[in-house]
């Protein structure tokens, strides 16, 4: 959460996430621990003040006004974006109360500070991202003693397996990946498998472009991820597991694998665990550049060393997975929400949200919208909520055209039917998808045809080879879109293209085919003016 | 794919040359140990690649054979491997990297037109290389900097690119940031 109750002791937290990263939090902390260090020592002779904890956090939501920092203090929490190094000892003074000038007239903070009584921040429901932007990622004694692993002693002490499986069951939480299989389901399939080695594999390879949530998750608080996948390995019955990240993220590997040398060093993972018999291995693996590979059989392929390709299911992973072994796979917000759960309870978690899609959902926006950023909600707000009210919408005070939701498989949604509740079912209904929660933006200036050939153009460059439908069927999409962007299709084009649509998702191998016509159908569906627009002259 | 011919300019950032065949490749032990820490397993295989592109900068020939004959892995597993991620480079990578996003949010904030200028400018297209293994232009798609796009990544920096609307703007911009001024400046 971003807004803390008051505290006496003021303290500075600074978004040190690759987004805030890349907006400079890296000079702005550096200067910020300056500042505080050399208020320490000046103030030393006279008041000896207490030390300023400057804390190096996980994502604060509005990443577009980045770098952020939140001050806490006896009045509460204070939010401030797009602060450079040089206004550090400005704001370190006002934090120390020795400032000249009051806050609002400091012309080194004017206008950086941001409100956090807007609907941004306040229609946000953290469960996921609790402890996002709060606890140091690289610090375990602060996850600690913010309450991670809690819940893994306390299952691990007084619930059986099945126990653990009822709670989520009950919860009716949905895989977050996009999938939107019943987690408990899952969990039971993967634990009535006959006696034998089983695997637990989080799949972070979040490759939707405008997809950053698991990312931040990641960054922002790994060890409630950790703690997730080690109550879902007991609950299955797992002893060894796998974490595959995307190489596109850097910092989340690294921090990533410091929270696992962490909680080894804390006996929180590996042999009699908390001391209990329970024993779990978690490793790191790397991707290396490949979308195909968030398909959960081409993601275990790619975990055994081979080509990320796709198989037919069945069998699915859970009954043959890595190395032929019953293997759960989860998306990385799917098991963070598995601490919450077990601590509130199942029924509690399932009282949230809307009937079929339990729990929060976290989406990031970006594109043509004022706040760009992370935002968790109960499943079934309106996307005009999001959109519009927390979002803000379109930064030039123009309408919003649409929403694409669900990257390359997804689709996009006009503004006219943004009172849909996002869910899982009235996402596919309208022939988008809720995919993992990218949530891009687009204004009137974007041009449908063109969004539809930017991700056929995405799928043509992922498709993995290995079916035709997918492998050709997509080229053949793209060349049809060509000459839809360039205004020189015919009539008959528009039949072929909605044929073939048709076709490759009919008759592909993976996710990845049977999808990949969705941002064209949906376009299709829902402005298919556009496209008679496009029509050559003499159609 | 471009072909990235691996001659370094004078005075130009030294790049490591391919080796053929046995010689005093300084890479060998290294490949060995690393590959000896990995356990000599074929499905730390990925990770073995990803830890010899650290050395090398590319996947030369001779290291896949060496990689290939430690984890006792055909050539052509190890090779089909190599080939089938986009991260692994086959050839010398060019000696400054630029490579522009076009991922949604990047092309919604208008990524196609910072690409197209970019594309005038260094006289390439996207995913080529220049001749002279001087400049690379790749394309991303998505790195999770929606918050800035429309994004660059210049070797390695990341830089959130403004006034694409602008194309003289965005001129003097791409200069400030050293990047050559391409065929058809002016």
């Amino acid at each position: 959460m971003v807004a803390l109750p008051p505290c006496e002791r003021p303290r500075l937290r600074c978004c040190a996430a690759s987004g805030c990263r890349s907006a400079g939090a890296g000079p702005l902390l550096a200067a910020l621990r300056a500042a505080a260090a050399a208020g320490d020592i000046s103030a030393g002779a006279s008041a000896a003040p207490e030390p300023l904890e400057v804390r190096s956090v996980g994502c604060l939501r509005l990443c577009g006004e980045g770098p952020l920092l939140a001050w806490d203090g006896p009045e509460g929490t204070r939010l401030f974006g797009g602060l450079t190094p040089a206004a550090a000892a400005a704001l370190v003074a006002q934090v120390r109360g020795v400032a000249p000038i009051p806050l609002a007239a400091d012309p080194a903070l004017a206008g950086h500070q941001l409100d956090l009584e807007q609907p941004f921040f306040r229609l946000q429901r953290p469960l996921v991202l609790e402890g996002c932007g709060i606890v140091d990622p690289e610090c375990i004694e602060d996850a600690l003693a913010h309450g991670s692993y809690a819940q893994l002693r306390r299952v691990l002490h007084e619930l059986s397996p099945e126990q653990v499986r009822e709670q989520v069951r009950r919860s009716g939480l949905r895989g977050r990946g996009g999938g939107g299989y019943p987690t408990g389901l899952k969990w039971d399939t993967v634990a009535l498998q006959p006696p034998g080695r089983r695997y637990v594999v989080c799949n972070a390879d979040e490759g939707d472009p405008g997809a950053f949530m698991d990312r931040s998750v990641l960054e922002g608080d790994p060890h409630r991820l950790l703690e997730g996948m080690a109550i879902a390995a007991y609950a299955v019955g797992a002893d060894h597991g796998y974490l595959y990240v995307r190489a596109e993220y850097p910092l989340a590997i690294e921090r990533l694998r410091l929270a696992l040398q962490q909680a080894r060093q804390q006996g929180l993972l590996g042999s009699s665990i908390a001391g209990t018999a329970f024993a779990l291995e978690l490793e790191v693996r790397v991707g290396a550049g490949a979308y195909v590979c968030g398909e959960e059989t081409a993601l275990l392929h790619s975990i055994q060393g081979q080509r990320g390709i796709p198989r037919t299911r069945p069998p699915y992973p859970a009954q043959a997975g890595l190395w032929g072994a019953p293997t759960l796979i989860n998306n990385v917000e799917t098991l963070a929400a598995v601490p919450v759960i077990l601590r509130q309870g199942g029924d509690w978690y399932a009282a949230i949200g809307s009937e079929g899609s339990r729990g929060t959902k976290v989406f990031s926006l970006s594109g043509a919208i004022r706040h760009t950023g992370l935002v968790e909600v109960p499943m079934g707000t309106s996307l005009r909520t999001v959109v519009e009210t927390m979002g803000g919408g379109d930064p030039d005070g123009g309408a919003v055209k649409a929403v694409q939701t669900g990257g390359p498989s997804g689709g996009c949604i006009p503004a006219a039917l943004f009172d849909t509740p996002v869910d899982f079912e009235s996402l596919l209904a309208l022939g988008s998808m809720m995919g993992s929660g990218g949530m891009v933006v687009m204004g009137q200036g974007t041009a449908m045809p063109e969004v539809a050939r930017h991700f056929m153009a995405f799928s043509v460059n992922e498709s993995c080879g290995k079916c035709v439908p997918c492998r050709a069927g997509t080229v053949q999409l793209l060349a049809l879109l060509d000459r839809f962007v360039a205004q020189r299709a015919t009539a008959a084009d528009l039949e072929a293209l909605e044929a073939l649509c048709t076709m490759v998702k009919a008759t592909s191998l993976c996710g990845l085919g049977q999808a990949a016509p969705n941002p064209v159908l949906s376009t299709l569906r829902h402005f298919r003016q556009e496209y008679i627009a496009a029509l050559g002259p003499g159609s | 794919m471009s072909a990235a011919t691996p001659v370094p300019a004078p005075g130009a950032v030294p790049q490591l040359h391919p080796q053929p065949g046995p010689g005093p490749c300084d890479g060998d032990e290294r490949i060995a140990r690393l590959i000896r820490r990995q356990g000599c397993q074929g499905d730390g295989l990925i990770e073995v690649l990803h830890q010899v592109q650290e050395i090398h900068g590319y996947l030369p020939k001779p290291a896949l054979l060496q990689v290939a004959r430690a984890l006792r892995l055909p050539l052509s597993r190890v090779y089909g491997v190599a080939s089938f991620y986009h991260l692994f480079r086959l050839q010398a990578p060019a000696t400054h990297r630029c490579a522009v996003c076009l991922g949604t949010a990047c092309f919604v904030r208008g990524g196609g037109r910072l690409a197209a200028g970019l594309q005038r400018r260094l006289g390439l297209a996207l995913n080529q290389t220049r001749d002279d293994g001087a400049w690379a232009l790749e394309q991303l798609s998505c790195i999770g900097a929606c918050g800035q796009a429309p994004v660059l990544v210049l070797d390695g920096v990341l830089f959130s690119a403004p006034l694409v609307d602008q194309p003289k703007a965005l001129d003097r911009w791409l200069t400030s940031l050293g990047l050559p001024a391409g065929v058809e400046t002016r």
